[in-house]
């Protein structure tokens, strides 16, 4: 047998960037896996006193009290426009909005948009459980068709709700987008693809990539009326068919070094977007 | 000595906010505050400024959170229906507690209203920017001097009290052409130790917030919020008080109005009336001192506005009963005219017997 006292090392530890308080997320939630990640991306990276997160309106409104980092809370969705202004003001600081459903697609769709095409070089941790977890369970952007809520007790209709927005698509359409992936921490080995995506989002701002974006398909235990297991069991069966896991736009792995480099590859053809060449602004 | 510039309103108050250390711009296009914008987005570039238009007023507001979180002096710009967009970021700014200054060139409302010169955002300017209860201080330049001035002294006073100003101008100022002698440029500007800027492992994690989910602790804020306020009341009211020590009628009257309402008083002297004016330069606090000084030798108060009579209810608190307060105003973007004003003036004189 190995002596303990000479061999131990630590193997497992709360990472310094995550508060040792206690959470005030349901038992279940993927919230507490994604904010361990965020916070040992932000460990690895050594970039704690550089950092600054802001939180949305939602189930992580609280998070300010979780994340060592200094933290910003900004009004229901608006955190994209809060980032850009910090990102502005400190472009040494490490800037990472992370949002919900409702906070990002829906009341900040605009403000989603429009810091994506601007290219902000920001990093963006955006929860995807299909439904208001805060408010207790309402319809979301991202509600599937026939997804019964509080405010679609017989099903979202689509006939007259409309269809979810699957986000990573609309966005990869936009010049001023790095990166974007679709990951999900129902099992270790996702949890283990979501950290390593979670990181190339943080240090793709650390190296002026640009945008970056990781979508986490999760679950709502609480107001999807399921355990932990069968909301991870309903998630794989419904969600990941309308929201598909993997890489919709990433410029470094199509031969970029940045956001701005893929984006003048892809409008070569506009002369006005290129004052230095022949016919182009004068 | 410095140099006599002959400069627009609105671009006079975008200068002298660089020269007070403003380096973050965040707007979106509205007449008839054009020109700030414009000017802005010419200049910062060229002192090492960020002018970002941002795609709404929303957002827009909430950049200039974002930025003052960070401890930057920053400002936007807008008129009068951009202003009600903005009124979500400026009660978050309220509730962190956060320095930003805020420019309304405003226009005739409501809803998209006209593009003419206005002032009947009084209210929503001094009582109900946004939900919630504060206040955000406000300035009322009468002249583009004023402008320049009180868009320097904005950014000083936001910081000192940690608190959201505005300036309150209208499109007749923002338009309009005078000289003006502009403030010498900021040297150093107020540390922020609350600010979020990364704590670079030297101090515990800063959190701007406005969430208080007990119900005692959010109370506890505002009651101590209000007593901050008492101190702005207190120190910083101003207002110029013109022909006002034999007054009989003495008009109130802001901004743009007070120009014309200072002509009716001259005009109305040279026909032997006592008339005066107080004009208010801070709208928040109101002035309530000037107006004692006049209590008790007045005999009428007229108070003039382009818009439907929103300060009057502030001199008619200021008044508590003890003297009438009467009112003229012209609105939907008409300027009055100094005639009108005076035989208002007349009319009232034959009643008061002044």
């Amino acid at each position: 047998m190995r002596s303990m006292s000479a061999e131990a090392k630590v193997v497992f530890q709360r990472p310094h960037a995550l508060l040792p308080v206690v959470t005030n997320y349901c038992p279940g939630c993927p919230h507490g896996i994604v904010h361990r990640l965020v916070a040992e991306c932000i460990d690895e990276l050594g970039v704690e006193g550089d950092t600054v997160g802001i939180a949305p309106v939602g189930c992580a409104v609280t998070s300010p009290d979780f994340f060592g980092c200094d933290m910003i809370e900004a009004a229901h969705g608006r955190a994209p426009a809060v980032a850009t202004a910090v990102k502005r003001v400190h472009p040494d600081n490490v800037v990472f909005a992370y949002q919900g459903d409702g906070d990002l697609a829906s009341i900040g769709m605009a403000e989603t948009i429009h810091a994506a095409t601007r290219g902000e070089n920001i990093t963006v941790i955006f929860i995807n459980n299909a439904i208001y977890g805060m408010t207790g369970g309402q319809m979301a952007p991202t509600s599937l068709p026939n997804q019964v809520t509080q405010t679609s007790p017989y099903g979202r209709d689509v006939a007259t709700a409309g269809y979810p927005i699957r986000v990573c698509e609309l966005l990869s359409s936009l010049d001023g987008v790095a990166y974007l992936e679709r990951v999900t921490v129902d099992c270790p080995k996702n949890v283990r693809k979501a950290k390593k995506s979670i990181m190339k989002a943080f240090r793709n701002q650390v190296d002026g990539v640009g945008y970056s974006l990781v979508e986490v398909v999760s679950t709502c235990p609480t107001n999807w009326g399921l355990t932990p297991q069968d909301s991870f069991d309903w998630m794989r069966e419904n969600m990941l068919p309308y929201y598909p896991l993997g890489v919709y736009k990433d410029v470094v792995a199509d031969g970029f070094a940045n956001a701005a480099e893929a984006a003048a590859a892809r409008n070569a053809d506009c002369p006005v977007a290129h004052p230095a060449t022949e016919g182009g602004l004068r | 000595m410095a140099e006599k510039v002959l400069m627009k309103g609105n671009e006079v108050m975008a200068e002298s906010a660089i020269r007070a250390g403003c380096r973050f711009f965040f707007g979106y296009p509205i007449t008839p505050q054009t020109e700030l914008a414009a000017y802005m987005s010419k200049r910062m570039p060229k002192v090492g400024g960020t002018y970002l238009q941002a795609e709404s007023e929303i957002a827009a507001i909430n950049m200039v959170y974002g930025a003052s979180c960070a401890g930057a002096r920053v400002m936007t710009s807008s008129s009068s229906p951009g202003i009600s967009l903005k009124g979500e970021g400026i009660s978050y700014m309220a509730g962190c507690d956060l320095p930003g200054v805020i420019v309304n060139v405003q226009r005739g409302g409501p809803g998209l209203g006209g593009i003419q010169p206005s002032q009947s955002d009084y209210w929503q300017a001094t009582r109900a920017t946004g939900h919630g209860d504060f206040h955000v201080m406000v300035y009322a330049p009468s002249t583009v001097q004023e402008m320049a001035d009180y868009a320097f002294l904005a950014f000083d006073k936001a910081d000192e009290y940690r608190i959201p100003v505005m300036l309150l101008a209208d499109g007749m100022l923002g338009q309009m052409m005078e000289p003006v002698v502009l403030p010498e440029p900021k040297g150093e500007l107020p540390e922020k130790p609350w600010a979020t800027s990364g704590h670079k492992n030297k101090r515990a994690h800063n959190i701007m917030d406005s969430l208080y989910l007990t119900a005692e602790e959010l109370e506890d804020l505002n009651v101590a919020r209000f007593e901050r306020y008492q101190s702005i009341l207190r120190d910083e009211q101003r207002a110029e008080l013109f022909m006002t020590d034999d007054a009989d009628i003495v008009l109130a009257a802001y901004g743009a109005s007070a120009r014309i309402a200072r002509s009716a008083v001259v005009a109305a002297r040279e026909k032997g009336i006592k008339a005066g004016l107080v004009r208010p330069i801070t709208l928040w606090p109101f002035p309530t001192d000037a107006f004692e000084q006049v209590m008790s030798h007045a005999k009428l108060f007229l108070t003039v506005e382009m818009s439907m009579g929103q300060m009057v209810d502030d001199v008619r608190l200021a008044s508590a009963g003890r003297v009438p307060v009467e009112f003229f105003g012209r609105t939907g973007g008409i300027i009055p005219t100094p005639v009108e004003v005076l035989a208002r003036i007349e009319e009232l004189s034959g009643k008061v017997g002044a």
